[in-house]
């Protein structure tokens, strides 16, 4: 069973006067532990892309399929619960809750999920000590560096061992170095944990830690790589 | 429970993040809840002031009468049980503070003026258990006993039939053969009580001096109980109706004064109007705070709901955000109201303003009563209210696209 799969996604704005296709019939399977870029210029149709697969955004005709789940039909509340115990998000600008401590900010999704304060303690602290931030948990958002507020919110992804982390443009913010770090990071998550990483990019060096790339253009897929065999 | 807890910390600490607009909102609700607080307190110390002076002269908490003295109070209807068989029903009954008295319209004249004024026969020994005013206070003396052959007047009584103290008046009335009763009396003491249109109103004389001349024998029109608490009569109502036959009518206080009860219905109305007119004034501040606050959280509520919070959760996050604020306000506006009104409890003399007092019925000073059933109302409309208030703007951050919202700037 394959970790995603969507199957003929339409998805069109409306922008001013004109239509703008961000999805136009666009089918891929992604397999568990793959790990896959969306590579493509602004307006290409990744971030839509990313969004209905993490059920935060509807298309307007197709299907698409978590773990064998199909979730373009479901509720707001049941893609709520999906985004919540299936998937992990890593988005471009950090958005961490700036009133909590990246210990705080990393437990979230699992005190959302009901896990009992001794079990998140123990997660927080290991995924904290494996993406870096060891002595930093009790620092707030504002108090930290844009490379390691990433790194929490890498961390608040994949705390509660989701099948599935999309991330959206992770390294945007970042400097070269930094980003380098967290691709490192993103790889070794992916080999341990056999967790399936979706990336949405258009950074060239992100691009070459895939073991899958997938280029789109006008909201179509024009090129699908796999990077292992080339 | 769990999700609770986050809510609860994400709330507080949210409700801190803008200090100052906090602490404003804070001092508005705080300043709210303790006008409320303070100003039912004088309303409640106005009218308990005006119930008791009144139930203390006029109806008792309960008065038993003939059963057409109501509309037609002369000596006619008079109550034909003798005081030995009162005494048997009721003092051996365990009735603590009861009087029988003989209480008829009645004219009085100096050699200058006459008044209209309605005579009460008394028995002091009974009376002093109930009566309403301070014995020691009386100018001259009051009434010895049961057969004085002296009679006590208001001071402003004395003032309008221009006599005083050793003077003598001449009372008249009717007796149940529709006869003229009438009798000179000496001014033996001048009484003076709250408010002048009592003072005015009640002439004092012996209850057997006055079963004399009316004729009466040892009959009498009215006898009261009073109890321990005017807005818990139900107690003594039952006692005393249960001693008695249907020879005579048993009544409560605010069935006999109607002006006394409707008086206590419409203060206790007005408590709540004022109540949630403060309330209105304040939620308009309430309403900006929360709508300001979701408004600069939309990227957040954004995240949280791209995350898995359900829309449920974050509505539960905006309300009790509103209720730690609306409890925090009404902690301290509370505490104010109790620091300010118990000090005041002694008494605020506004003799200034004695005379528009007096039109209601009360007296000059005036005895702020701080009631925790009053604190409880007003907290629990503050909180009704205040939540009421904030599901509008915890409803729109509920209903957010996450994708939308996220990519607010």
């Amino acid at each position: 069973m394959s970790a995603v799969r969507c199957v003929d996604l339409c998805k069109t704005y409306r922008q001013g006067d004109q239509d703008i296709k961000a999805l136009d019939h666009v089918s891929i399977e992604i397999g568990k532990g793959e790990f896959v870029c969306l590579s493509a210029p602004s307006g290409g149709g990744k971030t839509t892309l990313l969004n209905a697969i993490g059920g935060l955004d509807i298309p307007d005709s197709g299907e698409v399929y978590v773990d064998g789940e199909r979730i373009d039909n479901l509720s707001k509340g049941e893609l709520a619960d999906l985004r919540l115990q299936h998937i992990g998000f890593v988005f471009q600008a950090y958005n961490l809750i700036p009133v909590l401590s990246a210990r705080e900010n990393v437990e979230f999704v699992m005190q959302v999920q009901g896990m009992p304060a001794a079990e998140r303690r123990e997660k927080s602290n290991a995924i904290l000590k494996e993406v870096g931030l060891e002595g930093l948990e009790g620092r707030r958002p504002a108090e930290m560096s844009g490379g390691q507020q990433q790194r929490v919110a890498v961390a608040r992804a994949i705390a509660s061992r989701p099948a599935l982390v999309l991330a959206d443009e992770p390294t945007a913010n970042l400097d070269s170095k930094t980003a380098d770090e967290l691709m490192e990071l993103f790889t070794l998550l992916n080999k341990h944990h056999n967790t399936t990483f979706v990336i949405a990019t258009h950074d060239q060096r992100v691009m070459t830690y895939a073991g899958r790339l997938i280029r789109m253009l006008d909201g179509r897929i024009v090129d699908d790589i796999d990077q292992r065999a080339a | 429970m769990r999700i609770f807890g986050v809510l609860f910390r994400l709330a507080w600490r949210n409700l801190w993040r803008n200090h100052r607009r906090t602490i404003i909102m804070l001092g508005a609700i705080g300043v709210g809840v303790w006008a409320m607080i303070f100003m039912t307190a004088l309303t409640r110390g106005m009218v308990d002031q005006m119930i008791t002076d009144s139930i203390g002269v006029l109806p008792g908490h309960v008065q038993m009468h003939h059963p057409d003295y109501q509309d037609d109070p002369s000596i006619a209807n008079r109550i034909s049980i003798s005081d030995a068989d009162l005494k048997d029903k009721f003092d051996d009954a365990g009735f603590e503070a009861w009087a029988s008295r003989v209480r008829v319209p009645a004219i009085i004249t100096s050699e200058r003026e006459s008044r209209g004024v309605t005579l009460l026969g008394v028995d002091p020994a009974a009376e002093s258990e109930i009566s309403f005013f301070d014995y020691e206070g009386v100018e001259g003396r009051f009434l010895d006993d049961a057969a004085d052959k002296g009679i006590v007047i208001g001071e402003e009584l004395a003032d309008t039939l221009e006599t005083e103290i050793g003077k003598r008046v001449v009372l008249m009335s009717q007796d149940p053969d529709n006869e003229i009763a009438d009798r000179g009396f000496r001014i033996v003491g001048l009484y003076s009580a709250s408010t002048k249109a009592v003072e005015e109103a009640y002439a004092f004389i012996g209850k057997t001096t006055a079963q004399k001349m009316l004729h009466i024998d040892d009959a009498t029109t009215e006898v009261v109980f009073l109890g321990d608490d005017y807005r818990n009569v139900e107690p003594i109502y039952d006692a005393v109706t249960s001693a008695v036959d249907d020879s005579v009518s048993v009544r409560r206080w605010y069935e006999i004064d109607t002006y006394l009860g409707t008086m206590m219905n419409v203060m206790d109305g007005f408590v709540l109007v004022w109540v949630v007119v403060i309330f209105m004034a304040l939620s308009f501040g309430l309403v900006n705070t929360l709508v300001m606050a979701v408004f600069e959280r939309v990227r957040e509520i954004g995240l949280m709901l791209a995350l898995g919070m359900k829309p449920g959760s974050i509505l539960g996050q905006i309300i009790i955000e509103s209720m730690l604020l609306m409890t925090l306000g009404l902690a301290a506006g509370n505490f104010l109201a109790w620091a300010t009104v118990t000090p005041l409890e002694s008494g605020i003399d506004v003799s200034i303003v004695s005379e528009g007092m007096e039109m209601w019925g009360a007296a000059s000073v005036l005895y702020p009563k701080l009631y925790a059933s009053d604190m409880i109302l007003a907290s629990g409309v503050v909180l009704l209210l205040g939540f009421l208030a904030s599901l509008s703007p915890a409803w729109r951050a509920s209903r957010y696209e996450p994708v939308e919202a996220i990519t607010k700037v």
